[in-house]
């Protein structure tokens, strides 16, 4: 899938802006740093040389069309792409200044720090308190007190307590789809993440669903780092405070939200964003 | 372009539907006479005695298949002992550890034609491996060894079907949240694929129980004044009995016999029926 000149006709022309300038954005320190960064499935490259520096405590939305490897990157942040044979990761991602592909990196310590809320909301078919304790009880062994008081403490935080109190023990299947989807993002919230990779984390849902799910991204990220990634341009305009546009595989543009969707610098982006293709 | 006659779409639809049923119909049929058959044929032997007295060579009217009935029961259960820890274990290592590798491949061969052995050459094997070699003897336990080997494919191609239809988001929603690949077989794969790992059991415990040639290869005896008492006893199984009673010539033999085979089906059915609704208490969706 190397860049052709035909692929590009008619869309755009590719101006490298973001992508060959390794520092695109001043900021202080970066939570999460691609530099060179590409992902292969056996021989096709779903993600080439990607460099990009997701900021702290801000909400960074990566955009692009289906395909585009923007939910490859994302899962490469956690290592969740270790679970895909055939995938093979070269280049370096630094989580916190700390490399992730590191031989000595141990993935069960990285998605501790790191966690991941997947398109389709996926609770565990147990009860709601059960989906929440799992987390917190993979890592910790907490007394029964220490156990409750975790619980609601993420579900507190995760806006869906007061639509669960009366009925942790019920199972968390029978909750509609956005409840299940902020069940998950409680029960990643319980175990502290520092950064919190949204995979499309609505698209499965309507728009109320959405947007209790959006106004929770506002809250959460005074506490930590999040990236999403979406394919709704509207949702990215709304929660995201830096945005990404790939396409490819590669990195075309990424700066403030605001300027991406009113002055993006590659045309490519600006007729992605203005709905010319995607 | 012309359209497609709505009329013959419909008759397709319930000839079909017809052949369809036909299928179920000529199984369940032929089970059925199968079973009125037996009955018929059990039906002046069939007394409540005959659970509780000892078989006999000499006086149909007064033997019985207590004997083989505790002796079956005994096989069974340590079959199923032996053969669900071991089976689901290979089961488990083969999907979830080895899942490409060129060794899993090659014990994947292996297990699949386990599976075609005849079951005369696992009692041979069993023969040579527990009665002679280990010199157990002829009872329970060699037995019980024997019917495992032979139940132990099925076990483990069971467990693996059970645990490749755990969604992949079970598997991933444990993994992101940091749990090892232990954590997640253990809190989420198997008790997701428990209701899969009975039917194993099912399978492994209908084997088990019907099995005739290697028990009496390995010298199950078809004679026995006592009731197998454990491992270590002498053993009589059902169908060895059966088999051992339909090969004399008098009718009241034979009703014995058919008898024994209605014990024997009510026990099947009845242990694959609590199987099947401890597995629907078990089943959970997605």
């Amino acid at each position: 899938m190397e860049l052709e000149a035909g692929t590009w006709e008619g869309i755009g022309k590719l101006e490298p802006i973001a992508a060959r300038d390794a520092q695109p954005l001043s900021f202080g320190a970066a939570a999460v740093e691609s530099k060179h960064l590409s992902i292969f499935y056996g021989r096709k490259p779903a993600v080439q040389d990607l460099s990009l520096r997701i900021p702290r405590h801000r909400v960074t939305a990566i955009i692009g069309p289906s395909g585009c490897g923007k939910s490859t990157f994302l899962r490469a942040i956690d290592r969740m792409n270790d679970t895909i044979p055939g995938c093979r990761t070269v280049g370096i991602l630094e989580v916190e200044g700390e490399d992730v592909y590191a031989p000595d990196v141990d993935p069960v310590l990285l998605r501790r720090k790191v966690g991941l809320i997947f398109q389709k909301p996926n609770p565990f078919p147990k009860s709601i308190f059960g989906n929440i304790a799992f987390g917190v009880q993979l890592h910790y062994r907490p007394s029964r007190e220490e156990l409750g008081e975790v619980v609601e403490a993420a579900l507190r935080q995760a806006q869906l307590w007061d639509e669960v109190a009366d009925r942790l023990e019920e199972n968390a299947l029978g909750l509609s789809g956005g409840q299940q989807q902020r069940l998950c993002i409680a029960r990643a919230l319980a175990i502290q993440p520092e950064i919190l990779l949204m995979d499309e984390p609505c698209s499965a849902l309507d728009p109320i669903a959405t947007a209790k799910i959006e106004t929770l991204i506002a809250e959460l990220k005074q506490q930590m780092t999040i990236v999403l990634v979406t394919h709704n341009m509207q949702q990215a305009a709304r929660v995201a405070d830096f945005t990404a546009f790939m396409y490819l595989g590669r990195l075309i543009e990424y700066g403030p939200t605001a300027q991406i969707f009113e002055r993006p610098r590659a045309e490519l982006t600006e007729n992605y964003i203005t709905g010319r293709f995607g | 372009m012309r359209l497609r006659s709505l009329r013959v779409r419909h008759a397709k639809e319930r000839i079909f539907q017809g052949a369809f049923l036909a299928g179920i119909a000529v199984a369940l049929g032929s089970l059925a006479f199968f079973l009125a058959d037996i009955l018929a044929e059990a039906w002046p032997a069939l007394r409540p005695e005959i659970l509780v007295s000892f078989p006999s060579f000499q006086d149909p009217t007064r033997a019985g298949i207590a004997p083989a009935i505790v002796g079956s029961l005994w096989l069974v259960g340590m079959t199923l002992l032996f053969s669900l820890p071991l089976g689901v274990a290979a089961g488990i290592y083969l999907e979830e550890y080895a899942r490409r590798s060129r060794l899993a491949r090659l014990l994947q061969a292996g297990v699949a034609n386990l599976a075609g052995v005849p079951s005369v050459v696992f009692g041979l094997l069993g023969l040579m491996l527990f009665v002679r070699g280990l010199d157990l003897g002829p009872v329970v336990l060699a037995g019980a060894l024997t019917l495992t080997m032979l139940v132990f494919p099925y076990v483990v191609i069971t467990t693996q079907e059970a645990i490749r239809a755990v969604p992949a988001s079970l598997r991933d929603g444990s993994l992101a949240l940091g749990a090892t690949h232990w954590q997640t077989v253990r809190r989420q794969v198997i008790p997701a694929a428990a209701p899969g790992l009975l039917t194993a059991a099912i399978l492994a415990a209908s084997r088990a129980m019907g099995e005739t040639a290697p028990l009496i290869v390995i010298g199950a005896v078809v004679f026995m004044k006592f009731l197998p008492y454990g491992p270590d006893s002498p053993f009589i199984a059902l169908p060895v009995q059966i088999y051992a009673w339909t090969g004399l010539p008098q009718d009241e033999w034979r009703s014995l016999a058919a008898a024994a085979i209605v014990v024997f089906l009510g026990i099947l059915l009845s242990v694959n029926l609590g199987a099947i609704l401890l597995r629907g208490k078990l089943q959970r969706r997605w």
